[in-house]
């Protein structure tokens, strides 16, 4: 194992993660010694529009992977109009190598209970959801005692620390969607119906939940906000960029020492973030890697000083993305790894759109033709132009997501294919013949 | 009567969560109830959400349907899952799921005669970096492999109960469909079960030992009054004309939006 340089040292920012290391702190009186609802105490002292201001300006972006500032979200939403409004946080987590939110929400619960009524009081909501992925019964179980914690405390209810302001807070269990995690598909689950996406405009800030003025914003996302009203605008953008200010909890896995999640100043390179998680596996050399989940085209050892932020990811191709960095090696095979998230987009496709219920039918099925040794040529062709037909014609981008994996690795790693289809790559599978030549 | 009325009066708890005249919000939850009683959503189940939210059984069958949590056919009392998404399965979760199969008999979201267990394999479990990990009834056994989950498997049939490497300790899935519908873990101590592993705490670990903390915070620092002449009340706001939402161009899940969409 390398130590890791200081240059990697110095972009560590345990700042969201820190009361992790504090056993209890999923606890409400442990939260509360580590200065736990101080930041609401603040907040309901001064009006809800500062709060909205001040979030603009510390320049928060989402962190659930699109990277929409958080502040201009809050201030879409339409004020005196007679309509109740919604928050709801988005804790589907389920990006293929995303891993953030969960132990955020095991471990400090509270946080996120009070970055939300932080939240609800700048957007005047008086209902609050969060939408917890179903699987996810370990998180739903502690968010659940932290919202019981919370009233009884005298933190949620008709009338919050005596300042009149009142807030209902529901924990809402999905029952195994990934497209649950799109956010419009997450309110239609959260209103009763199949999680399908709904055509936009609307946007949810004027239709949303039950057709309402509604945020819809990430836990980590939401989880930052307490933070920010404590320490200030300028504090936060102390961290990362100007453009992508503020710590961001990166998820390693793979082929490391030490995978895990290190919370870093925003524009940390994956060269830094490997020495922080031990280096590589020994006998393991990169070969490929995603910046933010399979939705985001993969990138190779090329790739290792790229900062790991918005524009820094938009700069070589790719997206951001959750900063679900999965670190792959010499020793996997990129055609799999391809293959089997295209099965994972055919399985969670939600069949409202026909290039995204086809395409991907089409392609996992050309990718286990090449994997079993029966691929020729113009699959390839036929990959990319199904992926053609993909990008941008669906409802929402679970599309454009599954579409990445399949262009960056033909991109990067054409060679591959052609070792199965010529024949110098053993087969896979042992298939019959699927499809027409 | 297969839905008793403690059931009913739970069925009542869960609409009541929701907004009024928003009941069918309460369908999710409702249906993981109807589970916690027959261990799969039976015709009778799909009945019974139709009738306490004045829907048709097809408007509940079709949501039933889409949502794979939901078995439409008798489930074990031990629902075996095993991650075989991309990052799992090349770290050991596709040999794991077929030493599984081998063992048990069956195949992805089958039961085993006697009818005990489930198995299945799942997609990414948004725990990567304990890979590969596989769940009983949704709690998490880390770092597994081939050997390891015959191993946990074989307890199971055994009558044991293995300790999950994170979350409480298990439940049966009918227990558990309790859970999932919103209602309490009453066991004292399960809330306290399941510790932060070290993959969890790994860049906090780091930053402990070589003294690494952020600078410059100010719990005390001040929040910026807006210009008083704008208004004293909220209502004073620009009001929102076609705003452009995150989710403009946003994949399905935690995914990126392409960069140009992201407003300045």
């Amino acid at each position: 194992m390398t130590a890791p340089s200081q240059e990697a040292l110095a972009k560590l920012t345990p700042v969201l993660t820190k009361r992790w290391l504090s056993p209890d702190a999923y606890t409400i009186d442990t939260y509360e010694r580590l200065d736990g609802y101080t930041a609401l105490r603040k907040a309901l002292a001064v009006h809800p529009d500062d709060l909205i201001a001040l979030v603009k300006d510390s320049g928060l972006r989402g962190r659930g992977g699109a990277g929409f500032p958080t502040g201009m979200k809050w201030a879409f939403i339409p004020q005196n109009d007679g309509k109740p409004h919604y928050l709801v946080v988005n804790a589907d987590e389920g990006e293929p190598g995303t891993c953030k939110d969960l132990p955020l929400m095991m471990a400090d619960p509270h946080s996120l209970i009070e970055g939300m009524i932080i939240a609800s009081y700048a957007i005047r909501a008086n209902y609050a959801v969060i939408y917890v992925r179903g699987e996810a019964v370990h998180a739903a179980r502690r968010l659940r005692n932290a919202v019981n914690e919370a009233y009884a405390k005298g933190y949620l209810g008709d009338n919050i620390l005596g300042t009149g302001f009142a807030l209902d807070v529901v924990v809402h269990s999905g029952a195994g969607a990934y497209i649950c995690g799109e956010e419009t598909a997450l309110l239609d689950s959260l209103e009763g119906y199949r999680g399908q996406p709904r055509l936009r405009p609307p946007f949810p800030a004027t239709h949303g939940l039950y057709a309402s003025p509604t945020v819809v914003n990430n836990v980590e996302t939401i989880a930052s906000v307490p933070y920010i009203v404590l320490g200030g605008s300028a504090w936060f953008r102390s961290m990362g960029t100007e453009k992508s200010p503020g710590p961001k909890i990166y998820s390693v896995s793979g082929r490391v020492v030490n995978p895990g999640q290190y919370e870093c100043s925003l524009g940390i390179t994956l060269r830094q973030l490997i020495e922080l998680a031990g280096g590589m596996l020994p006998g393991h050399q990169l070969k490929f890697w995603t910046p933010g989940g399979s939705s985001t085209p993969m990138l190779t050892d090329e790739h290792l000083d790229a900062p790991l932020d918005f524009e820094g990811m938009a700069a070589v191709g790719t997206m951001l993305g959750t900063t679900a960095v999965q670190v792959f090696s010499d020793q996997d095979d990129v055609v799999y790894a391809t293959y089997r998230w295209i099965d994972f987009y055919q399985h969670e496709s939600c069949g409202k759109c026909t290039p995204c219920r086809e395409g991907n039918y089409w392609m996992v099925r050309i990718l286990h033709r090449i994997l079993s040794g029966q691929g020729t040529h113009a699959d390839l062709d036929t990959l990319l132009d199904t992926c053609d037909n993909l990008l941008g014609r669906a409802f929402c981008a679970l599309g454009d997501g599954a579409a990445s994996p399949v262009q960056s690795s033909i991109k990067y790693f054409k060679q591959d294919y052609l070792d199965y289809i010529e024949g110098r790559t053993a087969p896979m599978f042992k298939g019959e013949l699927v499809g027409a030549h | 009567m297969v839905f008793s009325e403690v059931i009913r009066d739970q069925a009542r708890q869960i609409v009541a969560r929701y907004p009024e005249g928003r009941s069918r919000s309460a369908l999710l939850p409702m249906l993981h109830l109807v589970q916690s009683v027959e261990g799969y959503v039976s015709p009778g189940g799909i009945s019974f959400c139709a009738e306490m939210l004045g829907l048709t059984k097809a408007e509940v069958g079709a949501v039933a349907t889409f949502y794979t949590m939901y078995k439409r056919r008798p489930a074990g009392d031990w629902l075996v899952s095993v991650c075989t998404n991309t990052m799992c399965g090349v770290l050991g979760g596709d040999a794991a799921f077929k030493a599984l199969s081998d063992h048990l008999g069956v195949g992805h979201d089958e039961t085993t005669t006697d009818g005990t267990i489930t198995l299945e394999h799942a997609e990414c479990l948004a725990a990567c970096d304990y890979a590969p990990v596989m769940t009983v009834n949704y709690e998490y056994f880390d770092k597994v492999d081939d050997e390891i989950a015959v191993g946990l498997v074989k307890q199971l049939q055994n009558g044991e109960r293995p300790r999950p490497t994170r979350g409480a300790r298990l439940c049966t899935l009918k227990e558990m469909s309790v859970q999932l519908a919103g209602f309490t873990d009453e066991r004292a101590e399960a809330m306290a079960d399941g510790p932060a592993g070290e993959p969890t705490l790994a860049g906090n670990r780091l930053a402990e030992r070589h003294g690494i903390a952020v600078p410059g915070f100010d719990p005390e620092t001040p929040i910026r009054k807006q210009d008083e002449t704008s208004g004293t009340g909220p209502g004073h706001q620009k009001p929102a004309t076609a705003p452009k939402a995150a989710s403009d161009g946003k994949p399905a899940g935690e995914g990126p939006t392409p960069q140009k969409e992201v407003a300045k």
